[in-house]
């Protein structure tokens, strides 16, 4: 096995090309190659921080109009069923007023009414007195030839019509 | 060098050979591996995009696995380190996957290079635990509230098992290695044999084919495991030197 053969003076002179090789590597790694990796790396986090923590910000102040926006809403559909309600019970009241001035007035009429019915009777009562007067002074004047008194007549008439 | 007549010659493979003077061919491909490397970090992340392109992308996911396992297992006074893990990881990655190439070398075959790499992580975190913890580091080797009528016993072992990290962490890197190319390279000479013997060869040749693709796909697996295998145990040799249990 070659590898094996350390009387070989080449694995001593591969061992130092190893070491100068891996040490300049490392120097070239560690002083070139790796800074700006992390460099790169920690800005590609930040930003993502930032770009998060900004997201996060946006949604805040979205939710907070959004409540805000509920807000209003409530409150305008509250006012809206208040109005309603107001709306609807004035309505009520000026119907309750209109149909007891309705009523005041028929009572009113109604009354009226009445009190012509009564008059026009009342006149009619004491018409009739006179025409049954006039008819049975006629109606004697008619039979017997003699026109009665008109006071007899009349006593005579009322004396009949309490009969 | 595949087939020399009707023997298999697996081994060949891993034999090194001067480019100029001493730099072999096995540090030619550390130098590609090194250059890829580099590339990739540098060039890919130029263009530093908000929204990474694919090149940068790879950058981008390199740096974050490694950092990840690295926080994840030293934890956050571990970043330190962070560069050292990340160069061995992906040398060890890059010398791995390289070594996938038709005709390249694999690099972490060697037990010199294993074992070199693997003495630069033992180096590196006894020099942390001491740097840190100054003469209390020597208690790591025999727990609070151990018998000390147990110490001839404890104390040998853990300091066994301390320096054994070394061959662990070398032996597997390289065992695995030469492992997975000697079968690639067995089963690709049985494929050129067989497929030799006229037509009833021609068949027989397709089973190690197949089995070779599969191989194949599984060495791809073996080359980022091993590469992470070596990585998290030199972060978890990392944690234990920086919190000492």
């Amino acid at each position: 096995m070659p590898q094996l053969e350390f009387g070989n003076p080449l694995i001593l002179s591969q061992v130092f090309w190893l070491l100068v090789i891996f040490g300049a590597l490392y120097v070239i790694v560690s002083k070139i190659a790796l800074p700006p990796v992390a460099s790169v790396l920690e800005e590609r986090a930040a930003k993502i921080a930032a770009e998060l923590d900004r997201a996060r910000a946006l949604k805040e102040e979205a939710d907070a109009a959004m409540a805000e926006a509920e807000k209003a809403q409530a409150k305008a559909r509250a006012e809206a069923q208040a109005a309603i309600r107001a709306a609807i019970e004035r309505a009520k009241a000026e119907a309750a007023k209109a149909e007891a001035e309705q009523a005041a007035r028929l009572a009113r009429q109604i009354a009226e009414a009445e009190a012509r019915i009564a008059e026009a009777r009342a006149k009619a009562e004491a018409a009739i007195g006179e025409v049954a007067v006039e008819a049975a002074q006629a109606a004697t004047a008619r039979l017997i030839g003699v026109t009665p008194d008109l006071a007899r007549v009349q006593a005579a008439i009322s004396e009949v019509g309490r009969g | 060098m595949a087939a020399e007549g009707k023997t298999i010659d697996a081994l060949s493979q891993f034999a090194l050979s001067p480019i100029v003077a001493g730099f072999t061919n096995s540090n030619l491909y550390m130098l590609i591996a090194a250059g890829a490397i580099s590339a990739l970090m540098i060039l890919g992340m130029k263009p530093r995009a908000m929204v990474p392109g694919r090149l940068q992308s790879l950058a981008e996911v390199a740096y974050e696995f490694v950092a990840g396992m690295v926080k994840e297992q030293v934890g956050k006074e571990g970043m330190k380190y962070f560069p050292f893990v990340f160069t061995l990881f992906m040398f060890i990655l890059f010398g791995n996957m390289l070594g996938m190439l038709p005709y390249a070398f694999t690099f972490t075959s060697h037990i010199a290079v294993t074992v070199t790499l693997a003495l630069i992580v033992f180096i590196l975190v006894t020099a942390v635990a001491i740097a840190i913890h100054g003469a209390k580091f020597f208690g790591y080797f025999f727990p609070e509230g151990a018998p000390v009528a147990l110490a001839p016993i404890i104390i040998p072992v853990e300091i066994i098992s301390y320096l054994s990290r070394v061959v662990s962490l070398s032996v597997r890197l390289f065992a695995n290695m030469v492992a997975g190319h000697v079968m690639l390279k067995v089963f690709a000479t049985f494929v050129v044999l067989l497929g030799g013997l006229g037509s009833l060869g021609l068949v027989g040749a397709a089973a190690p084919l197949a089995l070779n693709v599969a191989l194949v796909g599984f060495e791809f697996l073996v080359a980022f495991l091993q590469a992470y295998v070596f990585a998290i145990l030199t972060c978890i040799y990392l944690h234990d030197a920086v919190h000492l249990h």
